[in-house]
């Protein structure tokens, strides 16, 4: 009985086996927007599972305990029905951090009471060497967790400039923080001094705080991938101190989902993850390729009435949205175009590029919100295709996500990005706020000067409202 | 439960996570993420048997469990009602598509 987690009696492992199984069932039902409620369920069931065990098998106090949930859920509650749609990357960041930050607590207070989480080695009356290390990794990855998150709120929500902030010899710093946070959890294993423990932590706040800080805006659906695989590493890492099946089931499911995530943004982004972490994309020193600015090319300009006119009389219009639709909050007021065009009998179809936006999913979640059904809504590979037949290619508040350089310019800082292939459709109706600012990327679009472009340079909503009226007349 | 036995759940379960969420629709990528926040906030198991440890343990040890357990609260009750709030906006063709919200 040296290991007192061990004496968890059998059914309670069996419990938060389920639950772990649960987690697992709940991710499997996001595979079909038809399922994913009942997903949602599976999870908050595992959840009750694995906290209703875990009060049944230690002793605690009852009163205190249920305060505290009572506290954190309502808050928690509130903020989910008053949060709006367009706000939802930095609510996720937000979230990651508090995951991240618990994590660290836990953490904390493991090693301030291992005998507790039954971690003490009978013989020496210390912390199991396994133990420590994984409660080294458990607290350095969920303070990296939580600083870097806090960082990424505060860029998503705009309270800190989006675009990167580079410090001189940041790489050297940060290889030579994570290489003191790896020495340090290697010598905690021979020497479980309490200045080793607070000091990989300190180091781990600073570390995640400063890999996030260079990261530029654009590359925020990466960041905040990572982020959210980091806090499933942190959580699996407190699994394995306290030998919980449900920790290291959803630790691993939650991992590996974050992980997967960043893949396929950084792919859709032809970028390799190294990149993205070293930082500084869109910086002004990175923007090689066409910058914009110096000569002025020939465009031509349109009005709402002119954008009007082209899609009534189109066959079929596709709709391509990027973060400036959000920005501007236009996906009610694009869906109600939508509707008039479809009453004059135009096919309308939504393109949504993988890192359209600020965090996965982004563009889908907004046009479910303003209704938009969700098979009228396109993956890339699913409709690239059907540019060259569409009439109208309208975009509205995405750039670089439509740029023809990634494909043909080997020089521009995007090549090689899978792009929506908007220059194919007869007509482009680009809404820009104004022909000044370029994409993230700090690159110009060809798109913009083509003869069969029409610039429509206006605050997103407002175009599309005017757009609106003029379609109802 | 050995270390080894430990890390085999740990390793078929990354292998399980890789292959479920390849099959996530990418248009459910916001809910995943939503979700897979509120699932992660399991570590409220941890966070209970911190303020739980009556005997022999330190306060502080306990009043930190106890504040996790808020922070966990928070991610599990807004992640799931977020989620749920999210996918319920979902909605196929099939209805004649919402008409009231004319200007």
């Amino acid at each position: 009985m040296e290991h007192a987690v061990a004496a968890t009696p059998a059914w309670a492992e069996l419990l938060y086996l389920v639950a772990g199984v649960l987690f697992i069932l709940s991710l499997r039902g996001l595979s079909s927007p038809e399922s994913s409620q009942r997903g949602n369920q599976y999870g908050m069931v595992g959840m009750a599972i694995a906290v209703v065990t875990t009060l049944i098998v230690h002793p605690v106090g009852l009163p205190l305990i249920i305060a505290a949930i009572a506290i954190g859920g309502s808050i928690g509650w509130f903020i989910a029905q008053k949060i709006k749609m367009t706000a939802m990357p930095e609510l996720v960041a937000g979230f990651h951090s508090l995951v991240g930050l618990a994590a660290v607590l836990v953490g904390a207070s493991a090693f301030l009471n291992p005998d507790a989480f039954g971690i003490v080695d009978g013989v020496t009356g210390l912390i199991h060497p396994v133990s420590r290390i994984e409660l080294g990794l458990g607290v350095a990855i969920g303070a990296i967790t939580f600083s870097g998150s806090i960082i990424a709120f505060l860029k998503l929500s705009g309270r800190m400039s989006g675009s990167p902030i580079l410090l001189p010899g940041r790489h050297v710093i940060n290889l030579g923080l994570l290489a003191g946070i790896i020495g340090l959890i290697a010598y905690f294993v021979t020497d479980q001094a309490e200045w080793i423990f607070w000091t990989v932590m300190v180091l781990a706040f600073i570390i995640g705080f400063l890999l996030i800080v260079p990261i530029g805006g654009a590359d925020m659906p990466v960041v905040i991938s990572m982020l959210n695989s980091y806090s499933g590493w942190a959580a699996a890492a407190m699994g394995f101190t306290l030998q919980n099946t449900a920790m290291i089931i959803t630790g691993a499911l939650v991992g590996s989902s974050g992980a997967i995530l960043s893949y396929i943004m950084c792919k859709a982004m032809n970028r390799s993850f190294i990149s993205v972490i070293a930082g500084g994309f869109g910086a002004e020193s990175d923007a090689g390729g066409a910058k914009a600015g110096g000569v002025a090319k020939a465009y031509k300009a349109g009005s709402a009435e002119d954008a009007a006119f082209i899609m009534k009389n189109a066959e079929s219009v596709i709709i391509i949205p990027g973060y400036g639709m959000a920005v501007s909050q236009a996906q009610h007021a694009l869906r109600e175009m939508g509707d008039l065009l479809r009453k004059e009998g135009v096919s309308v179809k939504y393109a949504i590029h993988p890192v359209a936006g600020r965090m996965p999913g982004h563009m889908n979640v907004l046009l479910a919100e303003a209704n938009v059904p969700y098979d009228e809504v396109f993956e890339l590979e699913d409709i690239n295709g059907e540019f060259a037949q569409a009439d109208v290619a309208f975009v509205i508040g995405a750039n670089d996500v439509t740029n023809p350089a990634a494909k043909t310019d080997k020089t521009s800082p995007i090549y090689g990005m899978p792009v929506l292939d908007v220059e194919k459709a007869k007509t482009v109706l680009f809404i820009k706020r104004s022909m000044g600012g370029v994409g993230y990327a700090g690159v110009d679009n060809e798109v913009f000067y083509m003869d069969n472009t029409m610039m429509l340079l206006a605050d997103a909503k407002k175009m599309v409202e005017n757009i609106v009226k003029a379609l109802a007349h | 439960m050995g270390f080894i036995s430990i890390l085999s759940i740990f390793v078929m379960a990354c292998f399980v996570g890789y292959y479920v969420v390849w099959s996530v629709t990418p248009a459910l990528h916001t809910p995943l993420m939503a979700v897979t926040n509120a699932i992660s906030s399991v570590i409220i198991v941890g966070a209970l048997i911190a303020s739980s440890a009556a005997v022999g343990g330190s306060e502080i040890s306990k009043w930190l469990g106890l504040l996790a357990v808020v922070l966990a609260s928070i991610n599990i009750f807004g992640g799931f009602a977020v989620t749920r709030r999210m996918l319920a906006m979902y909605k196929k063709k099939d209805k004649k598509p919402v008409t009231a919200a004319a200007k």
